[in-house]
């Protein structure tokens, strides 16, 4: 007879040649998943935040055209399901690029790589968040802040470069961090195209193994260490940017 | 005399608006917007099926409705769940809070789509315990999956809209109330929810829209909603119309839903403006 004791350390051993890097393990596979998932939300960050700056930008500009056409670009992609984004982004720019070639006389099969277009769905969602982010950042600092940059003669680039860009980012921060963590958590929805990100390594191993709570827990896990680890940089990130704040 | 004199002169007319930089990007990102619409509206009139129409139409309205259903249910179970786990955030007992801490972290820090999978797939691991429960007819169905995944997700967000609401009401109503010899319970009922729940109604308008948002994924694991049904009418036809349809669908809910909670809004701070 085995004692409870000896049942668990088998079970943990099980576990562990699971998880293990060798060829019969799944640690390599969910790793190289983890990396997907990383670069992904790492290659979406600078097109989203350069499109919600400008499109912060543009909504409050004194020009309504230009307010009008920003506005009608956040409505639409805060109020598409995340997945429906990606769906047509993904089949619609398969649609699209293969009507040109055949209008162009080309007879190919086009695949649209689900990398390239996991990141303009999750770009547009994320910089339509992120413009709403800077808009309330932009309100926060005082028009005097401005008048002061051109009384002493910089040019409104200059003004906005020196003087209104760095109080703004400071703003934005805490709301650009929440964009991020959504953003890491809205990778998950890239597996369903197709790519290897975590959450589809891991339902691999999950339905090989038969072990699924292990492999979606152990997914589950990942994600809450990649927000932790997220915002223990954003808290320097944070303290860098206040750094001529705390000068006395 | 004067007066008259003065009411004769006449106004320079306006100056027309100059076309400054700004105003012909701004023209010309509108005028992209119009012909994008145009050619949505001219591809759907194109496209036009009357036999499709027919076929998938019921099928789109039986998954709106199962869209509605769970969403619906899961806000509700989980605005019950929320109330303790946002009490026990602040009990002053670590072994009440840190467990709802811990909660609110996990279910806040992780996909819906890993939880959802967590539930419907993970659970199968214990089968044959469940069974012994009694229980397996519940995780054994997609629909009730999604629906404790949901609820489970949306208490964690919900008990922090609470928290921070209750939290934002000073403390000296609590106090004056007190002094009145008013009981705490009825104390939180009629004087601190009212003025929290003015604080509260907008994150709790985006939390129902990001449920909406959100519930598309229970298409994943074969619950016919609105986004499961699009699916499947997608493989189909490989008609690119089925996904525009639904695209118009959720921007009619959630911009609806956006105009009402603004209109509640405008409507219960009427008091607060000046």
């Amino acid at each position: 007879m085995t004692c409870p004791i000896d049942g668990i350390a088998i079970e943990m051993d099980r576990f562990l040649s699971l998880l293990s890097f060798s060829p019969d393990g799944w640690g390599d596979e969910i790793a190289s998943g983890l990396l997907v998932t990383v670069s992904l939300a790492l290659a979406t960050l600078p097109f989203g935040l350069a499109a919600g700056f400008f499109i912060a930008l543009a909504k409050q500009s004194s020009e309504p055209s230009l307010r009008l056409a920003a506005n009608i670009y956040t409505t639409i992609f805060r109020g598409l399901p995340e997945l429906l984004t990606l769906f047509l982004v993904f089949y619609g720019a398969q649609l699209g690029v293969q009507q040109l070639a055949s209008f162009l006389g080309i007879e190919t099969a086009i695949e649209i790589n689900a990398f390239v277009a996991g990141m303009v769905a999750l770009g547009a969602v994320f910089s339509s968040y992120a413009s709403e982010v800077f808009l309330s950042a932009f309100r926060a600092i005082p028009h005097g802040q401005y008048e002061g940059g051109w009384a002493v003669g910089l040019s409104s680039f200059q003004t906005m470069r020196l003087i209104i860009f760095p109080q703004l980012v400071r703003l934005a921060l805490p709301g650009l961090s929440n964009l991020w963590l959504i953003l890491l958590k809205d990778t998950a929805l890239v597996s369903v195209i197709g790519l290897s990100d975590i959450i589809r390594q891991v339902g691999i191993a999950a339905r090989v193994t038969r072990e699924a709570f292990l492999f979606f827990g152990i997914a589950c896990l990942l994600y809450l260490a990649l927000a932790m680890l997220s915002s223990v940089v954003f808290g320097y990130i944070e303290r860098w940017a206040r750094r001529t704040e705390d000068v006395k | 005399m004067s007066t008259a004199s003065r009411l004769d002169v006449i106004k320079p007319p306006e100056p027309s608006r100059a076309w400054t930089k700004q105003r012909i990007v701004g023209y010309f990102l509108v005028s992209l917007w119009g012909l994008a619409a145009l050619g949505l509206i001219i591809f759907l009139v194109r496209a036009w099926n009357p036999e499709l129409f027919s076929r998938y139409a019921p099928s789109y309205f039986s998954g709106l409705i199962i869209t509605i259903q769970l969403v619906g249910l899961s806000l509700l179970l989980g605005a019950l769940l929320s109330l303790p786990i946002a009490y026990a955030r602040d009990a002053t007992s670590k072994w009440a809070a840190w467990p709802s801490y811990m909660y609110v972290y996990f279910f806040r820090g992780t996909p819906l789509l890993a939880q959802t999978f967590l539930i419907y797939y993970g659970v199968g691991s214990f089968k044959s315990p469940l069974e012994a429960l009694g229980l397996w007819w519940f995780f054994r169905d997609a629909w009730y999956c999604a629906l404790l995944a949901f609820t489970l997700n949306t208490a964690a967000y919900q008990a922090e809209i609470l928290r921070g609401a209750v939290k934002s009401v000073p403390s000296g109503q609590w106090e004056g109330a007190d002094s009145l010899g008013l009981p705490r319970l009825l104390t939180f009922r009629k004087i601190v929810l009212p003025q929290a729940l003015i604080v509260a109604l907008r994150p709790y308008g985006n939390e129902i829209i990001l449920m909406i948002k959100g519930s598309a994924i229970v298409a994943i694991i074969t619950v016919y909603d609105l986004m499961g049904e699009t699916r499947r009418a997608y493989s189909r036809t490989f008609d690119f119309q089925t996904y525009l349809w639904a695209a118009i669908i959720y921007l009619a809910i959630v911009e609806t839903l956006r105009n009402l909670i603004e209109w509640i809004e405008r409507r219960i701070t009427r008091h607060l403006k000046r």
